[in-house]
């Protein structure tokens, strides 16, 4: 599998770390919604987007939508702009 | 004169000037350049080539490429012994020594061949059935007995000596098979200019037309192949990948093929390389393999595919029988009729089983040929272990017995798909090619020839130029217009599959290589064993190495029948990779032994390992675990005085490995504030301050001593094992959570070379390592000072931090000085005893202390369980601390930390042991924690430990059990402060 880094371009998936899904927003101090936003993942069978690391490369938090059905990456975004 | 009495006078592509010697069983015989094993075996008359796997029946060669199932022998010899290779894939070479499997004492004598009487008892799910009763006897009794006796060839026990290679490679299209389609697209790609990969599995290129008399344009196939090959060798975009095998395909256009190396690469050319292509689009022209007609007794060495026998005569210039009989049940059997009969080879009858077959076709038998049409095939004879004759069954009944020493079977084509489908693609049956063919293939992938079911040279010729067009149009390339040279348009029809006759003689095979008969498959029908993947995985049919090649669709035909389905109706069982076998030492590649993973060296490693250093991994790293000096005894006795200089004099410790982040940006003291428990844009400049992470969840991740170098800098020191975990957190928490900090980090772990100083004469040796150019006085340089300082004109940076209770400094440089720098503190140590110490010593020293490592922050503890609660700020928000207030992470049953010493003094502690109450009974209801680390405590005299307890800070001064069944240690344990040694001097 490969993601196209959008700062070092088409890498191996062995150079990145997934994370698991991309959700937006930062800490929360409601204990229900901190929750909510560590463990509460959608696992979807279709595209889905999730957070991957290139910590063999530019060390970039990117946000990857990919289809859990073909592995096929539909876009590779920087997760600071995502945000 | 020609090698080997099978030898024909003339033909093939064998090289007859290039004389090959080589062993099979000891015997020593002789092949030319060119041969494969097995046709050499041909061209020796040796028909016997192997036992099979369950009954040890007597087996010669069936096919003549990556189908032969029986073909399977042990090559070389000691440590270089490669078991299960196909015999018909091996290029002969000079000296090669290959062994016969699977039988015991010898291949002509073969003790388990009873197997074979006991038939009856072996039939499908014999295991499942047998050795359920009685129950305690399948662990001791049945399974070593079964293992023994089960499995093909013996693995050498020996480390492999050949070197192993990984190689990546990028191209628009990947072309998997050299045959005619595939040459045909690769030659169009090629020529339109796309960067094309042709990998073919052989050691020449051209498919069957090596092993068919068909014609290309004007030119025998095999010469058209070779012209073919010479333009693309000429091309610069084109890369050939002979020997060759793609095994598995992947998402996103990745494949995987192993190369092996030529027999005569020599010394230091790896022997075999993995390849990782990646290809934006690829074209399968994989071909088909012939299929075997099923038939009592249809296993006899000497009964072959027919496409088998062409290949030999034609291709090898070698017959497997001077009287040939041919059972076919389509026109395209009749070719080999022709082709032996133009080689010499008499033909003694073609049994067809169609009563009506055309004139033309008739013509294709040698003048003189019996045939008999309408006719079966329901028995075989043998004499010394070879086929030598077969049973006719006439279609008005009569029964007769025609002498032959081969039989070619021409039972249909089946398209060798199996990559097409390694994606998720299925197989559905194809009435037009009369086999399962790929309806979707994985994306960009073009099936094409042979693979496609279009059998005859003149379609497959037209799919492979088709497939090379859809493929430069998907990736736009420039198309070119394909030239389709007129070829042979020999019979490309489908085949029905036929049944064995009824009455029919002898175990009917139909998987060779898993020993799976006729009845088997009835048999698991009617224990209700009735869908394809049941039916797989109950008798093992097509489960070999051979991933049922041969025999996956008489299989199918077979349940079809006992099942009363449509061939349409089945779902043949799903390919995965690896398409083809492939070596343990390939996968691994170079990444063995020490060069496994990745080594990080300390800059003082030399030093270390002259000096007695017993080396540790830590994360990446080699660490000294401690300096064994002439004399002493073991490594306490080593560990005990390392102890001991630190704690009486001073010693000198690598801490290099620990990692350092640099942390820049206006904003840098408010993102740590957002990553520590604590806070750190309070700290002032020049100072260094011991903080604690958390993971989103409440739990500590890590911890480390920050030191604020200047205003807006900051550098975090993390523990060895976390450094690149923790870089990733703090990008995470920079780039998700708060990009709108102004802050930058970068991870500085091997730029600095750094070494602790502790002991209480510390002082006096940094002072002596600055030359009186520093004032390291504590007035000057209090506990917990940071500060960047000049080292004979090197920037260095020194530290006030103790980890060890002692007077400690630590001083850092660039790593290039690194060495020089533990050099010179040696030496400045020297007058006062300096002593390395390694990881078990600082180990000793830490727990001393009661400081908590990788064994207390293990996952599952949070700040408060470690004793650090109250280093968790009410003022600001962090990672982590929502989450830790979760009523069972602050729950006051939680086991927390604790320090433990034996009642008994001399008595030891294990790691690991559970606590219970004294008396209570071993259980997991009254486990109370564990002990997490032990250790040799020269200042007390005892063993000592730290551990994690139920209600531990209630529990200080009373007794519980530390209980250990594993090293049988059952010990009382005083609760105590987790500190054993007060703090002098920081």
């Amino acid at each position: 599998m490969r993601i196209a880094c959008p700062y070092c371009g088409e890498r191996d998936a062995h150079e990145f770390t997934v994370r698991g899904e991309a959700r937006a927003g930062t800490l929360e101090s409601d204990p229900g919604r901190e929750f909510a936003r560590v463990y509460e993942r959608a696992n979807p069978a279709g595209p889905t987007r999730e957070f991957w690391y290139h910590g063999a490369g530019c060390r970039s938090w990117l946000v990857v939508e990919r289809d859990t059905r073909s592995h096929a990456i539909l876009s590779v975004a920087y997760a600071k702009a995502s945000q | 004169m020609s090698l080997g009495i099978n030898r024909l006078a003339k033909g093939g592509l064998i090289d007859r000037t290039k004389r090959i010697g080589f062993s099979f069983d000891g015997r020593q015989l002789a092949g030319y350049e060119g041969d494969t094993l097995a046709s050499a075996l041909v061209a020796n008359h040796v028909k016997l080539v192997g036992r099979s796997f369950k009954y040890h029946r007597p087996r010669g060669l069936l096919g003549a490429g990556a189908e032969e199932p029986n073909g399977l022998v042990a090559l070389g010899a000691g440590a270089r012994t490669e078991a299960n290779t196909k015999a018909t894939l091996v290029e002969l070479f000079e000296g090669l020594e290959a062994t016969s499997q699977n039988r015991f004492p010898s291949l002509r004598l073969d003790l388990q061949a009873m197997n074979g009487l006991l038939s009856p008892f072996f039939a499908a799910g014999f295991y499942y059935k047998t050795f359920m009763w009685p129950r305690g006897f399948w662990e001791r009794l049945y399974e070593p007995a079964i293992r023994r006796a089960a499995g093909l060839g013996r693995a050498s026990t020996a480390p492999d000596p050949d070197r192993y290679e990984k190689a990546n490679a990028f191209c628009d299209v990947l072309v998997i098979g050299g045959g005619p389609a595939g040459l045909i697209a690769a030659h169009d790609l090629g020529r339109g200019g796309a960067r094309v990969i042709l990998a073919e599995q052989d050691f020449v290129l051209g498919g069957r037309l090596l092993a068919e008399r068909l014609t290309v344009g004007d030119a025998p196939g095999a010469a058209w192949a070779r012209e073919v090959e010479r333009e693309l060798a000429a091309m610069p975009n084109v890369t050939i990948l002979r020997r060759t095998a793609v095994f598995a395909a992947y998402d996103q256009g990745g494949f995987a093929a192993v190369e092996s190396a030529a027999p005569d690469a020599g010394e230091g050319v790896a022997r075999q390389t993995l390849w990782r292509i990646a290809a934006r689009a690829s074209i399968l022209a994989t071909g088909a393999v012939e299929r075997p007609i099923v038939f009592g007794g249809n296993d006899r060495p000497g009964v072959m595919l027919a496409s088998a026998v062409r290949s030999y005569v034609n291709r090898f210039g070698a017959t497997p029988g001077w009287s040939v009989a041919i059972l076919a049940s389509s026109d395209d059997g009749w070719s080999t009729a022709a082709d032996l009969g133009a080689a010499g080879v008499p033909v003694v009858a073609v049994i067809d089983r169609r009563e009506e077959v055309g004139e033309a076709v008739k013509a294709l038998a040698p003048r003189g040929t019996r045939l008999i049409l309408g006719g079966e095939v329901v028995g075989s004879q043998m004499r010394r272990l070879a086929l030598s004759a077969i049973d006719v069954l006439a279609k008005d009944g009569t029964r007769t017995r025609i002498n032959a020493d081969c039989l070619a079977m021409a039972g249909g084509w089946t398209p060798a798909a199996g990559l097409a489908t390694h994606l998720g693609g299925k197989m559905h049956w194809s009435e037009k090619v009369g086999a399962p063919v790929a309806t979707e293939a994985a994306p960009g992938m073009f099936i094409a020839g042979a693979a496609a079911g279009a059998f005859a040279l003149r379609a497959a010729l037209a799919g492979g130029a088709g497939a090379a067009r859809e493929a430069a149009t998907l990736l736009g390339l420039k198309a070119v217009a394909p030239e389709v040279p007129v070829a042979s348009d020999e019979f490309g029809a489908a085949v029905p599959i036929r049944l064995p006759a009824r009455k029919s003689r002898g175990p009917a095979f139909v998987d060779f290589q898993n020993d799976v008969t006729a009845k088997d498959i009835k048999l698991a029908v009617q224990e209700g064993f009735a869908s394809p993947e049941h039916l797989k995985r109950y008798t093992t049919l097509g489960m070999a190495t051979d991933q049922g090649r041969t025999s996956g669709v008489n299989g199918l035909a077979l349940l079809a029948e006992a099942t009363g389905h449509a061939m349409a109706d089945l779902a043949p069982t799903t390919a995965r990779p690896p398409d083809s076998p492939v070596a343990i030492g390939a996968l691994a590649g170079p990444r063995r032994g020490r060069a496994f993973r990745s080594i990080r060296r300390i800059s003082s490693h030399c030093w270390a390992e002259e000096n007695g250093a017993v080396f540790g991994e830590a994360g990446l790293w080699l660490r000294p675990r401690w300096y064994a000096r002439p004399g002493e005894a073991d490594w306490l006795t080593t560990v005990t005085r390392e102890v001991n200089a630190v704690r009486g004099a001073v010693g000198v410790c690598d801490v290099s490995t620990l990692g350092k982040i640099d942390v820049q940006g206006p904003d840098a003291g408010a993102f740590l504030d957002r990553v520590y428990v604590n806070t750190f844009s309070t700290l002032p400049a020049g100072k260094a301050r011991y903080g604690v992470m958390l993971r989103e969840d409440g739990i500590v991740f890590d911890d480390g001593v920050t030191a604020r170098l200047g205003e807006d800098r900051y550098l975090v020191s993390t523990t060895t094992a976390n450094a690149v975990r923790v870089m990733q957190h703090l990008e995470y928490c920079h780039q998700v959570l708060w990009p709108g900090l102004d802050v930058q980090m970068t991870s500085v772990t091997e730029a600095w070379g750094q070494y602790a100083i502790a002991g209480p004469r510390s002082r006096e040796v940094a002072g002596a390592l600055f030359g009186g150019g520093l004032d390291v006085s504590d007035a000057a340089f209090p506990a917990l000072t940071a500060r960047e300082v000049d080292l004979d004109g090197l920037g260095a940076r020194l530290f006030r931090v103790s980890f060890s209770g002692e007077l400690a400094y630590e001083v850092a440089v660039p790593a290039n000085f690194g060495w020089q720098l533990f050099e010179r503190i040696l030496r400045a140590g020297e007058p006062f005893g300096i002593a390395p110490y390694g990881t078990e010593a600082l180990g000793v020293l830490r727990i001393e202390r009661g400081h908590v490592a990788g064994n207390e922050i293990n996952g599952q503890t949070t700040a408060g369980d470690l004793g650090l609660g109250r280093m968790m700020s009410a003022k600001k928000d962090f990672v982590g601390k929502t989450l830790a207030q979760r009523p069972g992470l602050v729950a006051a049953d939680r086991p927390v930390l604790v320090g433990v010493r034996p009642v008994e003094a001399q008595e030891r502690i294990s790691g690991g042991a559970h606590f219970l109450d004294m008396g209570a009974r071993p259980s997991l209801e009254n486990d109370l924690g564990h002990v997490t680390s032990v250790a040799f405590s020269p200042s007390l005299g005892a063993w000592i430990g730290l551990g994690l307890l139920r209600r531990g800070r209630e529990r200080t001064g009373e007794t519980v059990r530390a209980y250990d069944p594993v090293r049988g240690r059952d010990t009382a344990v005083k609760v105590v402060s987790p500190i054993f040694i007060p703090e002098r001097g920081g």
